[in-house]
C-alpha cells in the first residue's frame, strides 16, 4: 500500500495490514519531528509533495524494494501538511520470511524515498524564521543534511 | 510551444508562483527550458543548478526533448521523510 496522507499516520493498522502467516518477519520504520537539529530548536514542520510524482515514485521504490528481497507484503504511508514535534511523519512496513531480509528492504525503500520522492519539509524553527529543506542545494550554506 | 512548469518548496517562494507559463521553441530540450526559465524568473537562479526538472512524473535529465502537452515540473532537492 502506497499513501500520502494529511492524517495521523495509523502504524498500528499498517503493521497489520502486511503482516503474514507466510513469513516470519516483520519490519517497521517511522520517522518522526525532531526537536534539535545540529544545535537549532524546530517548532513545528510543513511537509508539502507533488503528489502524482509522489505516488509514482513510491511505486517505483516498492517495486526495486520487491526486486531486491522476497518481500511478501509491504506499505508505505507518508503525512503532508503540519506535523508538531514527535508526530510521525513517514512510516515503512515489510513482511519477509527472515529477520535480516524485513531490516534490509525496510531500510532500502526508508532511503531511497529519501533520495527520489519529491516531497519536501520546511523547518520552522523556533526563533520565529522558517526554511524549505533542501539537501546540496546551492543556495543554503546552512542546508540541513537530510533526515 | 506553450509549457507550464510547476513549482514546488523554495522555487516556488524564490517565484513567488506555483506554476510558470513558459513559451519554448518545438523540439525544445531540458536544458533549453532552463535558460527560458532563468531568463523569465530570474529569481531562480541562486537554485537554478540544484534544480530537477521532471517530465510526466519522472526525472528528466538535460539533454531530453520535451514533447507537446507534457506535464512538467521544477523542484529543488527533496527531503521527505
Amino acid at each position: 500500500m502506497i499513501q500520502l496522507t494529511q492524517e495521523q499516520i495509523d502504524y498500528t493498522a499498517l503493521t497489520e495490514s502486511v503482516r503474514s502467516n507466510q513469513v516470519g518477519a516483520v519490519a517497521l520504520f517511522l520517522g518522526t519531528v525532531r526537536e534539535v537539529t545540529h544545535g537549532r530548536q524546530t517548532d513545528s514542520l510543513d511537509y508539502q509533495a507533488y503528489p502524482e510524482m509522489a505516488q509514482k515514485q513510491l511505486e517505483k521504490v516498492e517495486a526495486e524494494t520487491r526486486e531486491q528481497w522476497p518481500v511478501e507484503k509491504m506499505g508505505i504511508v507518508h503525512r503532508l501538511g503540519h506535523l508538531d514535534l514527535g508526530e510521525i511523519s513517514v512510516a515503512v512496513a515489510v513482511s519477509c520470511p527472515h529477520r535480516h531480509q524485513a531490516f534490509e528492504a525496510a531500510r532500502y525503500a526508508i532511503d531511497r524515498l529519501k533520495e527520489v520522492v519529491p516531497i519536501w519539509k520546511k523547518e520552522n524553527w523556533s526563533d520565529g524564521t522558517t526554511e524549505w529543506v533542501h539537501p546540496g542545494s546551492a543556495e543554503s550554506s546552512s542546508a540541513v543534511p537530510p533526515g | 510551444m506553450k509549457v507550464s512548469v510547476k513549482l514546488f518548496a523554495r522555487a516556488s517562494e524564490l517565484a513567488g508562483t506555483n506554476q510558470l507559463e513558459l513559451q519554448i521553441p518545438e523540439r525544445s530540450t531540458i536544458a533549453g527550458l532552463r535558460a527560458e526559465m532563468l531568463r523569465s524568473c530570474p529569481e531562480l537562479s541562486p537554485l537554478m543548478e540544484s534544480l530537477h526538472i521532471a517530465v510526466g512524473s519522472e526525472y528528466a535529465s538535460d539533454d531530453c526533448y520535451i514533447e507537446p502537452d507534457s506535464e512538467v515540473a521544477c523542484f529543488p532537492p527533496v527531503s521527505g521523510g
